[in-house]
């Protein structure tokens, strides 16, 4: 497949500090490819960068074959961006301002975005009126109005109720499926994971992994948790040694057992149980999700 | 062209919309012109021979150097011109529709002193109504260019107040539009030609009103439209889209847009 977008070797530098300390990675056409990170991780100097908004102090950075600091204006008919810190004059109207975008990008305004935004009834106000989560539906729908190959997200869900979030998700899925490539930057590892094929996490200006969620999900010491609850609460201090379980806590009625091997550690418990002559009530098995993963890089430092 | 005249709508009217335009573009022109009409009339009585040509210009002045500035810089601040650069929208269009726009409320500021001058002050009407527009044109653009200049150089609210006022004071006090230039030290005079509405009432009188003048008119209309490019290339070179990843540029350089006039203090005294 093509790459649609290709960063290498990137660097961004803001005086001393070295925001971003030369990554690369490839996304290819029709990708969702998740760029994941605490604070200051560098996610925005990136997609800065390949928005043409800022200039990369190294490196090279090519989104469908434009280089965005030198080409931008070949570009931005292309690209659909919803920027985390932008605005839109006080007095332009949410109608007003579908058209006046939409004039630029030489498409017909698409009204029925803010209908499916769930902006009907704002339509005729102005930005100022808009709160913050109505704004930021506004500036999406603006995003995505011309269609277009490339869409670049920084924090899109930020700010949205839940309605507003599941039509967003599936605005995603649907653009995804016209062949779009989108690059998410969230903070969202619930969102990350639903909607990303690939995710890279950065640390520090530094990709320190990068791959699937589920990937992800699977490498590291990612421990399953096992809750157990029962009529008798046999399990709760036995004292016994409990086979691949690195930690056992209780917590309520609750027993939770933190397992590197699951197979040994489910059928021990099970088979303790019948054993004690107690009855089983509730048991939830629960993997590492991609948040789990990306506090142990977080909190190593990507060290591992 | 549909973007173009989309964005020249929506610009045309926010300077209706927003309170500070709407003062800045109609009201405060027009509550001084008519202050002015009643003062000037009776303790200077030829006021009323100049008076449209100078509440015309002071209309101009108002609205490019008090209110079209501030807009440039808060709309940087907010971020706006970075959603406008990642919509493709060219930094020409963002400096040059707030000059047409602000040229065309001027127009109908204009119209409504042209018209109400006479009933009310017995202001007599200029002569020549083709030249008369085209000094109007150009003085507008002139100021634009100016307070454009200022929007693109000046780093805060705070900071466009002031480099406006630098002009906006001045011509208030030196360059004819309330007390005749005949009557300041020649040092002052020459000062006094460093300012587009000196130069627009001079045309003005010398061209449209028949009356004296201090220096060539015609060099004044020259001064004004190179004025008024210089100060719009200018801004377009030293524009910066955001406040918060400003390139590197010698805001220095504004000074140049004083150049014309500066030459013209030499060469038409």
């Amino acid at each position: 497949m093509k790459s649609v977008i290709k960063v290498s070797d990137f660097r961004k530098n803001y005086g001393q500090l070295q925001a971003v300390k030369g990554i690369s990675f490839e996304v290819e056409r029709g990708e969702i490819f998740g760029l994941l990170g605490p604070n200051g991780a560098g996610k925005t100097s990136i997609l800065e960068c390949l928005e043409g908004l800022r200039i990369p102090d190294g490196g090279s950075i090519q989104v469908l074959g434009l280089n965005p600091a030198g080409q931008a204006e070949q570009l931005y008919n292309q690209i659909g961006v919803q920027l985390q810190s932008a605005g839109l004059p006080d007095n332009l109207r949410v109608d007003e301002a579908m058209k006046f975008f939409c004039a630029y990008h030489r498409v017909s305004p698409r009204y029925d975005l803010l209908d499916r935004l769930g902006l009907t009834a704002k339509r005729n106000a102005p930005y100022f009126q808009l709160s913050l989560g109505q704004q930021r539906r506004l500036l999406l729908s603006l995003a995505v109005a011309h269609n277009p190959a490339v869409l670049l997200l920084d924090e899109p869900t930020a700010g949205l109720d839940v309605a507003a979030r599941v039509e967003l998700h599936q605005m995603v899925k649907e653009m995804q499926a016209v062949g779009t490539t989108i690059i998410l930057a969230t903070h969202d590892m619930a969102e990350a994971e639903e909607l990303a094929d690939r995710v890279a996490i950065l640390l520090g200006g530094e990709i320190a992994a990068a791959g699937t969620p589920l990937e992800l999900r699977a490498t590291g010491a990612g421990l399953t948790k096992v809750l157990v609850r029962t009529e008798t609460a046999c399990l709760s201090d036995t004292g016994l040694t409990w086979p691949g379980v690195k930690q056992h806590i209780t917590k309520g009625e609750y027993n939770i057992f933190y397992s590197s091997d699951i197979a040994p550690t489910l059928s021990a418990v099970i088979g303790y149980i019948a054993v004690q002559q107690d009855s089983l009530i509730d048991l939830r098995v629960e993997c590492p999700s991609l948040e789990d993963r990306f506090l142990e890089i977080t909190n190593t430092g990507g060290s591992e | 062209m549909n973007a173009f005249l989309n964005h020249f709508l929506f610009e045309f009217k926010t300077g209706i919309r927003n309170k500070t335009l709407l003062l800045m573009n109609y009201l405060f022109p027009f509550g001084f012109y008519l202050m002015l009409g009643v003062l000037m009339t009776e303790i200077y009585p030829f006021f009323r021979e100049v008076m449209i040509s100078s509440m015309v210009t002071f209309a101009i002045i108002a609205a490019a150097l008090l209110g079209l500035p501030d807009p440039l810089v808060t709309a940087r601040e907010a971020g706006i011109f970075r959603s406008y650069k990642i919509n493709g929208i060219p930094a020409r269009s963002i400096l040059l529709i707030p000059v047409l726009t602000t040229i065309f409320h001027l127009l109908i500021m204009a119209v409504v002193i042209i018209s109400t001058a006479p009933l009310f002050f017995a202001a007599p009407l200029p002569v020549n109504w083709p030249v008369f527009f085209l000094i109007f044109l150009l003085a507008a653009f002139a100021c634009s260019g100016l307070g454009v200049l200022i929007g693109v150089i000046s780093s805060s609210s705070r900071m466009t107040v002031l480099w406006s006022q630098i002009i906006f004071i001045p011509s208030m006090m030196l360059s004819g539009l309330v007390m005749p230039l005949e009557i300041l030290p020649e040092v002052m005079r020459r000062v006094a030609q460093l300012l587009p509405a000196t130069h627009a009432i001079n045309a003005f009188r010398g061209l449209t009103q028949q009356l004296s003048v201090d220096f060539n008119p015609i060099a004044s209309i020259l001064i004004l439209l190179t004025g008024g490019l210089l100060a719009f290339f200018l801004a377009l070179y030293l524009f910066n889209w955001d406040q918060r990843n400003p390139v590197t540029k010698h805001r220095y350089l504004a000074i140049l847009a004083l150049l014309p006039y500066l030459i013209g203090v030499f060469l038409f005294s």
